[in-house]
């Protein structure tokens, strides 16, 4: 065989860009354009009334609460969207997932091609809201540019563990009861809109729990330049072991379901 | 002895068998058992059998994505647990849905195909050149697949499972839902790999496209392998060289039916079949039992026919409907 090295995974991270590059637009749309307006609409006109009215601890701006939030909420929509409905599609409708089970790539490798592909467009997406903060002036700390890589690594938390169960379900209705009744919740109680103090007690332990409230909490104070090298040092390892866990997971339930 | 036996082994397959693990309140059912094969270069091999027969699952074995849970497997002398990935890298697999890219071109769909075995740019864009026109293709180069026409996107599908120059092609079924002259040109094309040397694998419904295509048909039946020859072989073994097909108008049916068992009570070497619309008497001498029953009974129409691929399998797996 006169095949050169190269890297298997990388080639299923070239076939989500190739399909990208096809449909870019409305994608730019979903995880660039929206919430560039909900932090223009909310951050900004909601934000207003916040800080007339009853203005956050410590003379923090809604919109500067807000917009770190907003940042971690986009990364955990598109990689449960991306570990979600379109490895749902790549085993169901689509099925490239089965067309590249029959090239040498091994399951793994169709994991780790698809999580790259993930990754870069958190990484892009969010390197853009980060710069239209920094266009609002809303980060009070230059090391705002560190939520980028949080952000990232929030993403693989979350779409690890999604794709690891999304290449086992077979109807797609289930999909999207996933979104409606798992995703929403998730995303309108880690805190991103409202601190979690304001929330009712008992609710504030599992609000602790979510993934998205850690990514959240970090991406915050790194914004804000309030680090607290614990919390945020809880809040890398929470994100790291979740990320561990689901990709071990994922790495078997993809060897079981495109090798069975 | 064929010259077809000097040629090296690349698929040697023995007692194996695929149980996949029992659903919830079900029990484990062998999807194939007991199956031994063997493949040689340039060669032609038909997997016969109906719906859930095993055909599918032993292709999936054979492509290294499915591991066996009994018997023993090599392909190119390599074993499928271990070495999937070098296996994979010299096997073509066109599956029985096409799934193709829809929103890529014709191109596109094989150079990102391509890139799964790690082919590079320049020689991908070569050998996508040399695809489009061998699956003739030309006009619809930059086309995306959703304006193909089903045969376009079988002939597409099968061109990208050539990018990586396999020496074995696996078909699932390649014909089914084509139009006479798409098969023709399919066939056409599947002809020439396999007079460049390339084995090719088939699983189908049509027992034609079977005698035209493969070497030795292997005939499987709820996992089992249940004859296997060449297609010459097989109908000298399991039926009489010659069938005569006989029609009654409605009620002669049966008058027909009865006037062929008495001959056959009375000694005729023949056996009958007994069709809804018309009788089959497969007989070593068609003309002579078709002079010796029209003696008794006038048939509508009558015809005699040499034996086919298919009289062996009706023979072999029956004629109930099997879903």
């Amino acid at each position: 065989m006169t095949t050169p090295a190269y890297s298997p995974a990388f080639a299923e991270f070239r076939y989500w860009g190739a399909i990208f590059a096809k449909s870019w637009r409305p994608v730019l749309v979903n995880s660039v354009v929206n919430p560039v307006l909900f932090l223009a609409g909310i951050g900004l006109g909601l934000g207003g009334l916040v800080d007339d009215r009853s203005p956050l601890d410590g003379g923090l701006s809604y919109a500067a609460f807000f917009a770190p939030g907003l940042l971690a909420a986009a990364a955990m929509q598109t990689a449960v969207v991306e570990g979600g409905q379109a490895v749902f599609n790549a085993v169901r409708t689509r099925r490239s997932y089965r067309v590249a089970a029959y090239t040498p790539l091994q399951p793994h490798d169709i994991l780790h091609g698809h999580l790259l592909f993930i990754a870069v467009r958190i990484l892009l997406s969010s390197a853009v809201f980060v710069a239209v903060m920094y266009a609002f002036a809303i980060p009070a700390s230059p090391g705002a540019a560190l939520a980028v890589p949080v952000a990232v690594l929030l993403g693989v938390t979350c779409a690890a563990p999604t794709a690891a169960w999304a290449i086992t379900v077979q109807q797609p209705s289930v999909i999207g009861n996933f979104s409606r009744f798992v995703v929403m919740p998730l995303y309108l109680f880690s805190a991103t809109f409202f601190p979690v103090e304001v929330m009712p007690g008992w609710l504030q332990p599992l609000v602790y729990l979510s993934p998205l409230w850690h990514g959240a909490r970090l991406c915050r104070d790194l914004s804000v330049g309030t680090v607290n090298p614990l919390d945020a040092g809880v809040d890398l390892a929470l994100l790291a072991l979740t990320a561990l866990a689901g990709y071990l997971a994922a790495r078997r339930s993809y060897r079981r379901h495109l090798h069975s | 002895m064929t010259s077809a036996h000097r040629e090296p082994l690349l698929v040697e397959g023995s007692g194996l068998g695929k149980t996949y693990p029992a659903g919830p309140g079900g029990a484990a059912v062998p999807a194939v058992r007991g199956l031994d094969l063997e493949l040689r270069r340039g060669e032609a091999l038909g997997l016969l059998g109906t719906n859930g027969a095993g055909k599918s699952t032993t292709m999936r074995m054979l492509a290294a994505v499915s591991p066996p849970t009994h018997g023993t497997l090599r392909v190119f002398g390599l074993d499928p647990l271990h070495d999937g990935p070098r296996i994979r890298a010299r096997l073509g697999v066109v599956p029985q849905d096409d799934m193709l890219d829809q929103e890529l071109t014709v191109r596109e769909n094989l150079v990102v195909y391509g890139r799964y075995f790690g082919l590079p740019k320049r020689v991908l864009r070569e050998r996508a050149e040399r695809l489009i026109e061998f699956a003739a293709l030309e006009a619809k180069a930059d086309a995306p697949v959703t304006a193909l026409s089903g045969g376009m996107r079988r002939r597409l599908t099968i061109a990208r499972a050539l990018v990586n120059e396999p020496e074995i092609l696996l078909l699932d079924e390649p014909t089914t839902g084509l139009d006479p002259q798409a098969r023709q040109l399919l066939w056409d094309r599947l002809i020439r790999l396999k007079n460049d040397g390339v084995a090719l694998i088939v699983t189908t419904h049509y027992m034609d496209e079977a005698e035209q295509l493969c070497d030795r048909v292997l005939i499987m039946e709820r996992g089992a392998l249940v004859a296997g020859g060449s297609p010459r072989e097989l109908i000298g073994a399991h039926v009489l060289p010659e069938v005569l097909e006989l029609r009654f108008t409605g009620t002669e049916h049966a008058a027909g039916c009865a006037a062929v068992k008495e001959l056959i009570a009375e000694g005729a070497p023949w056996r009958l079949e007994v069709l809804p619309d018309r009788l089959l008497v497969a007989a070593a001498d068609g003309q002579d039992a078709q002079r010796r029953i029209e003696a008794r009974v006038l048939p509508r129409a009558s015809l005699v026919r040499r034996a086919t691929l298919e009289d062996v399998f009706l023979a072999l797996t029956g004629r109930a409907l099997v879903e």
